[in-house]
């Protein structure tokens, strides 16, 4: 029989695994191009409400559309990132800092108009519903099928970046961009990639979320904080940073919710703000 | 005309600050809504307010070139102050305003020894954090601050013992254009002075300014905690004339939309933040009346393309044009 505390402890890290799935496609980018993506959560929306048409409007099955939500914000954020993204690489921080904030502000309107402010319900099937009792704990089975899908997700990633000549493009820009380029790598290309591949995770992210955190027109806001926190602990361009700062963070909201109810979200600003002022790089950043 | 290459740095500096006609004019426009629209005096005296804050995040973002997505900490730190004093029985408002100025003012140069140490994307999330926090810390303090419900009882007695508040705004609006106008008086002397130019320096290169003498992270301190308390007398100014403040005051909205509006004029110049903020806050007056949930629809449209079309505002495009019909 384990303590409460562990229970506390699972939400955490299944909440936390959400938030790496909706983060590390931007942590990725702006690792490599220095390019600050405030539309990331924007993505993340777009994919969840894919999946929303898709489950009620069409009656597909829950599962099936998560990869449609993965590719359409793919292919949304590809084209962006052909028609405006990429004429601002060299631009000043505040240059990206608009544009992004004022697509993010124009997915919000478009959202808003399509779908109406109300929270979004969907159907998820009735395997992943109910709990399951682990040594004296009730683990909701959605929340151990996040945990399940995450670590899937962060092999993949592992794996093709680690052993993959695309991944090994992707260090290369990472770690010396100049020195990429000299090598004859095509930078701007592996950036593109990288770009609707994270895009595509974070849209995963936002069909994933809809179960456990509601999906309406503010989620490109709301979750946009908490990306960032995530992003700048961990570290740019650190998959594993990105993985431990998604658990801190994670674990800290919602046992901040569960005994000090009435922080409300200041302890992980607080956590953000000191972590930068300790490390100004993240935890695992090497810049 | 002499090239400018033969100028001596002191004729530099001379003619960096003279008024230019079309300064007088706009001054003298500002006096027109007491004639032409008596009935929108309470909207010109708003607009008055946000003109302070944006030339507030001006001097900082658009002269120094710190960007900070938290703004609005001090504004409502301003506010609040403002409008604390006078629900504890001290509603003189010349004197609130001073009190308020200092209070953000304070915090501001307490703040600045933690954002001069960064640059960048770092900089970029510790001014969202710290921002966040104030809001945070506002929305938790209840039992002071009157959380989501807004500070209630403020009242503010007249302004010199003479001008009361009244109904159509005569007073608030008098009240904070003369407020704005000895501050910006003030922020152009600041931004004439070797001082601005130094600021200018580092908004172009941060690190060869202490090459050449400069200390820029004691410039940005000083810059920064300047821009605190502007921010906060501004606040002070909404508590004072509205004689209430929200939470909004202090959220991360009104950081956003005070960067808008800035950009939308024409960052790194005086009259940037005050034309942005006329545009925006009289857009925003005509359009939200139709369908207020769309108006950020095309905020973020107008974002998109002066990014992309007009990369220094309205003002920037302006005076660009301006230059090449000279030329001709």
């Amino acid at each position: 029989m384990l303590p409460p505390v562990f229970g506390v402890l699972f939400d955490g890290v299944a909440y936390g695994m959400l938030l790496f799935v909706l983060s590390v496609g931007l942590s990725v980018t702006l690792g490599l191009m220095n390019f600050v993506n405030l539309a990331h959560c924007a993505f993340a929306m777009l994919g969840g409400y894919v999946t929303v048409t898709l489950v009620n409007d069409l009656n597909w099955p829950f599962l099936a559309t998560l990869p449609i939500a993965f590719l359409a914000a793919a292919i949304v954020s590809m084209a962006l990132e052909r028609t405006l993204y990429r004429r601002l690489y060299r631009a000043s921080d505040l240059d990206q800092v608009l544009l992004t904030i004022g697509l993010a502000f124009i997915s919000v309107a478009i959202a808003a108009y399509i779908f109406g402010t109300t929270q979004q319900p969907v159907e998820t099937p009735a395997s992943l519903r109910g709990t399951i009792g682990v040594l004296g704990l009730d683990l909701g089975k959605y929340r151990l099928f996040l945990l399940g899908v995450a670590l899937v997700v962060t092999m993949l990633l592992v794996v093709g970046l680690e052993y993959t000549r695309f991944g090994a493009q992707v260090r290369a820009a990472v770690d010396n961009q100049r020195m990429a380029r000299g090598l004859g790598i095509d930078v701007d290309r592996t950036f593109a990639s990288t770009f609707a591949l994270g895009s595509g995770l974070a849209g995963l992210g936002g069909a994933l979320a809809i179960e456990i955190v509601g999906l309406d027109p503010n989620f490109a806001f709301t979750y946009l904080v908490y990306v960032l926190i995530i992003v700048s602990v961990g570290g740019l361009g650190s998959i594993a940073g990105s993985f431990a700062a998604a658990i801190l963070i994670g674990v800290s909201d919602v046992a901040g919710k569960y005994y000090a109810p009435e922080l409300g979200a200041f302890l992980i600003y607080l956590v953000m703000v000191l972590v930068l002022m300790w490390r100004p790089a993240g935890l695992f950043g090497r810049r | 005309m002499t090239s400018p290459t033969t100028i001596t740095p002191q004729a530099y500096m001379r003619a960096q600050s003279r008024w230019h006609p079309l300064e007088i004019a706009f001054w003298l426009a500002t006096l027109l809504p007491f004639v032409l629209f008596p009935n929108y005096l309470s909207l010109a005296s708003q607009i008055t307010i946000t003109a302070l804050f944006a030339l507030s995040l001006d001097i900082i973002l658009g002269y120094a070139g710190i960007v900070s997505l938290g703004h609005a900490a001090f504004f409502g730190i301003g506010a609040y102050t403002a409008g604390l004093i006078s629900k504890f029985g001290w509603g003189e408002p010349l004197t609130g305003l001073i009190i308020a100025t200092t209070a953000a003012g304070l915090v501001g140069f307490a703040v600045s020894f933690i954002i001069s140490r960064f640059r960048h994307f770092t900089l970029i999330m510790i001014t969202l954090g710290l921002g966040l926090l104030a809001f945070e810390a506002a929305n938790r303090a209840h039992w002071l601050t009157g959380g989501s419900d807004g500070l209630q009882g403020v009242s503010i007695w007249p302004v010199l013992g003479i001008f009361k508040f009244d109904l159509y705004g005569y007073t608030a609006y008098a009240y904070s254009l003369a407020a704005l106008f000895v501050v910006f008086l003030a922020a152009r002397l600041l931004i004439n002075s070797p001082f601005g130019l130094a600021l200018r320096g580092i908004r172009e290169n941060w690190v060869r300014m202490p090459a050449i003498g400069a200390h820029s992270r004691a410039h940005i301190r000083k810059a920064f905690t300047i821009a605190a308390a502007m921010a906060g007398l501004a606040g002070a100014l909404l508590a004072q004339t509205t004689e209430s403040v929200s939470l909004e005051s202090i959220s991360f909205q009104r950081s956003a939309d005070v960067l808008v509006m800035l950009v939308l004029g024409g960052a790194g110049r005086l009259y940037g933040g005050l034309v942005g903020a006329v545009i925006f806050m009289v857009a925003r007056d005509q359009f939200s009346g139709i369908a207020p949930q769309y108006w950020y629809f095309w905020i973020g449209i107008l974002l998109v393309t002066v990014v992309m079309v007009l990369p220094n505002g309205i003002l920037g495009g302006l005076s660009h044009f301006y230059a090449r019909w000279r030329r001709k």
